[in-house]
């Protein structure tokens, strides 16, 4: 077959190199391990359920937050946002399909049974609430379009701050996820923050949209920057990053776009912990609950299907 | 086996493995993609391949993996192994002249210089970019970005003003 032929007919071209393997026709058949040949040795400095602890916390935090975006298909006001949103989601999840394997290879008893043997899956599907890391940022209902940027404006500046650091980790696979994923945010950060300038900038219903989103999301980020014992411990062993240290970034960050809109940064206190606890203990909103219910259906009524 | 019919037989099985074509960007092969990094044969007459996703999400790796596998057993190497490598990550300097080449005939438009960042803080862009893109149809130097994200992740969309055309664009990363 020539290019040309390849070219005019892309199922043809999958065809002729798949020798009539049905199993190839639909992306989704038979995921395999994202991590498949990558020397997984964990360091000898490195505490192995420890940094699957923390690779559970950043993944959920991309896993939830995608599962949200994707709630915008159908939805965006404009075809090429959905796709932007779409695209982000994208990116998201195949960091938190990397960051699970990586939990799943660290320490192999944080998967649950009913994977069937894939261990994203058991840890993205067969989870209770309770065993999610992610900070409640990235449960919060999506909110209208304005909620839905401010959030990922938040999120993005927060993650690419802890992944450009990240890339220095002793643990050569986060290092290299988190390398990855710096050039995936930026992209990701830009898009959000041009849209909170672009709407607060705008006409007067646009730009108290962008302010109410603003207060909505506010009360969530200072349980960014809360350090858990896991990280507080990995840090020092220079596997992970302490979330506290990502804060003069992050402000800068965010006083930049906003003092583009002119928009005040919010003066909200944060959410209530629950008991000291918050998403990165498992303890978490009333939100996440409806959204596991949505992704883990499926997997769940047909434990170990394929199609 | 004479060291010199060990390195046709490298060449011959690394030609096997660099002709996959993407399976999203069906005009590219792996190698002009960037993306096949390593082909070596092992002792025992196996092939150990080694590929890398453009991004995270990429959701073409095992797809990629199963097409390498189909045409090196066809071409008589029953042992084959892909093995994923992340490190470093990709870029899109990495597609070949010939690549950027095929991609322009087939009215993509192929990415200028990945950018450059230096150590530290990424730095926020808040206006686009101006990127010197021609119109893969037309030639005009005269484009515009409707969008950074497009069809896949590693597109962007354009227009032309001239020929009025939306085309992708491979984004630079």
């Amino acid at each position: 077959m020539t290019i040309d032929d390849a070219y005019s007919d892309a199922y043809r071209a999958l065809a002729d190199v798949h020798g009539g393997d049905e199993a190839h026709w639909a992306f989704g058949t038979g995921f395999d391990d994202p991590l498949a040949g990558v020397d997984t040795t964990l360091p000898s400095t490195v505490d192995g359920a420890a940094l699957a602890a923390y690779c559970l916390m950043l993944g959920d935090d991309a896993l939830v937050l995608a599962q949200r975006l994707t709630e915008w298909c159908t939805r965006a006001p404009e075809l090429e946002d959905e796709v932007a949103l779409a695209n982000i989601g994208l990116d998201l999840l195949g960091q938190a399909r990397l960051l699970l394997s990586r939990a799943a290879q660290a320490d192999p008893s944080v998967v649950p049974t009913g994977g069937a043997g894939v261990a994203e899956d058991g840890l993205a599907y067969f989870r209770e609430q309770h065993e999610f890391r992610n900070v409640r940022l990235c449960e919060q209902d999506n909110g209208d379009f304005a909620h839905t940027v401010v959030r990922l404006l938040v999120f993005a500046t927060w993650r690419l701050a802890a992944l450009t650091r990240l890339a220095a980790s002793v643990d050569p696979v986060v290092s290299a996820i988190a390398a990855k994923g710096v050039k995936e945010l930026t992209y990701h950060r830009d898009w959000a923050a041009r849209w909170v300038i672009r709407l607060g900038d705008s006409t007067p219903e646009a730009r108290s949209r962008v302010e109410a989103g603003l207060a909505g999301v506010w009360p969530l980020v200072d349980e960014l920057f809360r350090p858990s014992t896991v990280e507080s411990g990995l840090a020092a062993a220079g596997a992970a990053v302490d979330p506290a240290g990502l804060r003069p970034e992050f402000d800068a960050v965010l006083a930049e776009v906003l003092g583009a809109a002119a928009l005040p940064v919010p003066d909200v206190p944060p959410a209530a912990l629950v008991g000291g606890r918050a998403g990165r203990d498992g303890v978490h909103t009333e939100a996440l609950s409806y959204l596991l219910a949505e992704m883990q259906s499926v997997a769940r009524a047909h434990p170990g299907a394929t199609w | 086996m004479s060291r010199v019919s060990t390195v046709d037989e490298l060449a011959r099985v690394r030609a096997v493995a660099a002709g996959v074509l993407d399976p999203e960007l069906p005009v590219l092969t792996l190698a002009d993609l960037g993306v096949l990094r390593d082909v070596r044969l092992t002792g025992a007459g196996g092939v150990v391949v080694t590929i890398t996703p453009t991004y995270s999400g990429c959701p073409a790796m095992a797809t990629m993996r199963a097409d390498l596998t189909a045409r090196l057993r066809a071409a008589g190497y029953a042992d084959v192994e892909v093995r994923t490598v992340l490190s470093p990550p990709w870029t899109t300097d990495w597609i070949s002249d010939a690549g950027r080449r095929v991609l322009a005939g087939h009215g993509v438009a192929p990415p200028g210089p990945a950018p450059r960042r230096p150590l530290g803080p990424v730095p926020l862009t808040l206006t686009r970019p101006a990127r010197a893109v021609a119109c893969p149809r037309c030639g005009s130097p005269d484009t515009e970005e409707i969008s950074e994200f497009g069809p896949t992740a590693c597109t962007a969309i354009r227009r032309c003003r001239a020929c009025r055309e939306p085309f992708e664009h491979v984004k630079e990363i």
